[in-house]
């Protein structure tokens, strides 16, 4: 499962000490390659299930051409929606440029309609219905697209396996899975997606996102991976590189908690208000 | 300088609130020092009045969250200092106020800020706070108002009281001050129907939930309209001026939006009871976004609404009858730069209103907006003849810490 940017894991020890150890143990795999493609994604999804809900904070610099930066901070919180036709809820609270600061983004992602989403506005203390067909666009002016951090439902995509090979560096040494993902919903900026996935892990190691007009845009690095509560993997250094422009943004994940009692009402538009 | 005990006494407040809290508070400051620069393209025809200005204003918060974040305290007070007019250099606690969330709960008391309604060229429905007239035209800038809030999200949608025991006299210019109405209010004179007057104890329902595609509000307020009629009478030096007074009103409204891929649908209206009067104002429009044109990420979006008063045409509402369209351009960079330019069209007396709005960020901290009104053909009887000579263009800029 891709950018799994904004989930978390289960809090209490029980399920903790009920986790499967994680093991390098081989996953049967179909051998049609768009079966094997979807097993791939749906054996990623399976290792994610369960986090119930999470918080997190994420610091974001942006990096044009010229070498010029800006930085964005936000703290993020999810909750999951075990039920597989629902999106998880996300709410992401900016700290960063102080401009924004305050501005509040809560969704209640879809699988393939578009997800419900409000925008909260401090200055005027606002919450405005925004429009979510928006998904190729640039998330606060970075290289990541809306779509790109929305939650990777396995619905959202059809797969296909294309071959087995080395992961790209750092772990060079592993085997990857090399799976062609094509978005199903509407309005995407991409015809399609390559993913790499580790094969002792199932964890996304590298993405190529390819443009409307099937021309490379974009490649994601995913480093610094940590577990946490014995079972999820998160991805703490996120480096997106624009191939057409020059221009990149290093995301980075830090002080992940999980089951930290978060409930429907944090994710209500009165929720939002209050966000911090 | 005026507010000043408003303000004293929501220091004190927030001094009780913070010793109240158990533990010791992890006080978060943020805010903005922000010049201005004002130049009209016409002199004024009050004498007095002049083709530019500078000013300067501040906001700061202070925000501290404990107990899980289910209980925080906010203070904002704002203040500017202003060249030529003494009502705008004015100082207002915009915020002050205690909350604590207890599961679907939410419990305020102190002074806050609403907002209620949709819609982009005016709020009709948006009544809580009174309008801080004297920081813009357009009544987006509102008065802290003294509130308890009770609301709870329940499975039939989010319910909401407001008891509200204070009420704020909206802010005029003074003589010098610019854009003004030619004749100036005194609020010297403010007469009130209530003989509470300000101590007028008002109140406030709303009810709004969302049905998939829909976004639905409905409200109910009764107690002091923050809408003052503006009466024709004299200073104690026999000037004529204008004097406010404030109506108490029965006001059933509601708002509604449908967001259906990029377009959205909008609508506001209320029924109003004041005086011995019923009346009935409504607004509503579309809203489309063009994503990425061009294959670039750039956005354009077009709205369009119409403000309609049943009373037609009349002295106390310039948007009786009018339409409104505007383009805003983002085009999704780094330094969020967004360029909104709209008209305003006034079918009973063919008034125009331009306003243009361009702002971005420079560096992290800086954020430079630069805005603009132009009125054009507006004859005696609009009642926004008064500022056909206050064309003016502003740049402010922000510092941000």
């Amino acid at each position: 499962m891709p950018i799994r940017i904004l989930s978390g894991s289960v809090g209490f020890a029980l399920a903790a000490m009920l986790a499967l150890p994680v093991s390098a143990e081989p996953v049967a795999l179909p051998d049609d390659p768009e079966a094997k493609g979807r097993a791939i994604a749906e054996e990623t999804d399976r290792r994610n299930r369960g986090f119930g809900d999470s918080r997190a904070s994420m610091h974001m610099i942006l990096e044009n051409a010229y070498g010029e930066t800006s930085t964005r901070e936000l703290r993020s919180m999810t909750l999951e929606k075990p039920n597989p036709d629902e999106g998880d809820w996300t709410l992401n609270v900016f700290d960063k440029p102080r401009d924004v600061d305050g501005t509040a983004l809560l969704t209640h992602a879809r699988i393939l309609d578009p997800d419900d989403q409000w925008m909260y506005l401090p200055a005027v203390k606002r919450v405005k219905r925004i429009s979510s067909v928006n998904k190729s666009g640039p998330f606060m002016g970075s290289e990541f697209a809306f779509e790109d951090f929305s939650s990777t439902e396995i619905d959202k995509y059809g797969y296909k396996w294309l071959r087995d090979e080395a992961c790209p560096e750092p772990v060079a040494d592993r085997t990857c899975h090399v799976t062609e993902r094509t978005p199903l919903y509407e309005h995407s900026g991409y015809t399609r997606q390559i993913a790499w996935t580790d094969t002792t892990d199932y964890q996304p190691r590298k993405i190529e996102y390819y443009d409307r007009k099937d021309e490379l845009l974009k490649t994601l690095a995913l480093t610094e991976y940590n577990l946490h509560e014995g079972k999820f993997w998160r991805a703490h250094d996120l480096y997106m590189q624009n191939v057409v422009t020059g221009k990149s943004t290093r995301l980075t994940w830090e002080s992940f908690e999980f089951g930290t009692g978060l409930t429907q009402n944090d994710f209500s538009t009165n929720a939002l208000q209050r966000a911090r | 300088m005026r507010s000043t005990n408003m303000l004293a006494g929501a220091a004190a407040f927030a001094a009780l609130a913070t010793a109240a809290a158990a533990d010791p508070l992890d006080i978060r400051v943020r805010g903005y020092v922000e010049p201005e620069l004002q130049a009209f393209v016409e002199s004024g025809n009050v004498s007095g009045q002049r083709r530019w200005n500078a000013s300067v204003a501040t906001e700061v918060s202070f925000e501290s969250f404990w107990d899980n974040s289910n209980q925080w305290i906010v203070v904002k007070p704002f203040a500017r200092l202003d060249l030529r007019d003494g009502n705008r250099s004015h100082a207002d606690m915009r915020e002050a106020k205690y909350a604590r969330a207890i599961d679907n709960w939410e419990f305020r008391i102190g002074i806050d800020k609403v907002f209620w309604g949709v819609t982009e060229a005016v709020h009709l429905v948006d009544i809580i706070n009174q309008s801080d007239f004297v920081e813009s035209i357009d009544g987006e800038e509102k008065l802290g108002q003294p509130m308890v809030m009770v609301s709870t999200v329940q499975d039939f949608g989010t319910l909401t009281g407001y008891l509200l025991p204070f009420f704020r006299e909206r802010t005029f210019p003074g003589r010098k001050g610019r854009p003004a109405f030619d004749i100036p209010v005194d609020d010297n004179q403010t007469l009130y129907e209530s003989g509470a007057k300000e101590h007028h104890v008002d109140f406030a329902l709303r009810y709004a939930n969302t049905f998939d595609i829909w976004d639905v509000g409905v409200s109910y307020f009764q107690g002091t309209n923050r809408n003052p009629l503006l009466l024709p009478g004299l200073d104690a030096g026999g000037n004529p001026v204008l004097v406010p007074f404030y109506a108490q009103a029965n006001r059933v409204s509601t708002d509604v939006q449908a967001t259906s891929g990029a377009w959205l649908y909008k609508f506001e209206g209320f029924w109003q009871e004041q005086l011995n009067e019923q009346h009935l104002q409504a607004t509503g429009g579309i809203e489309y976004t063009f994503y990425g044109i061009f294959d670039t990420p750039s956005d354009v979006g077009v709205v369009a609404e119409y403000v309609w008063d049943d009373r037609g045409a009349n002295p106390q509402n310039p948007f009786a009858n009018d339409m409104f369209m505007a383009l805003r351009w983002t085009p999704n960079d780094a330094a969020s730069t967004a360029v909104l330019a709209g008209a305003t069209v006034d079918l009973d007396t063919q008034a125009l209103g331009f306003s243009i709005e361009a702002e971005r960020r420079f560096g992290d901290d800086y954020f430079v907006s630069l805005e603009g009104r132009f009125f054009a053909n507006v004859p005696r009887t609009d009642p926004l003849f008064s500022y056909s000579d206050d064309s003016f263009l502003q740049l402010r800029i922000a510092r941000y810490f």
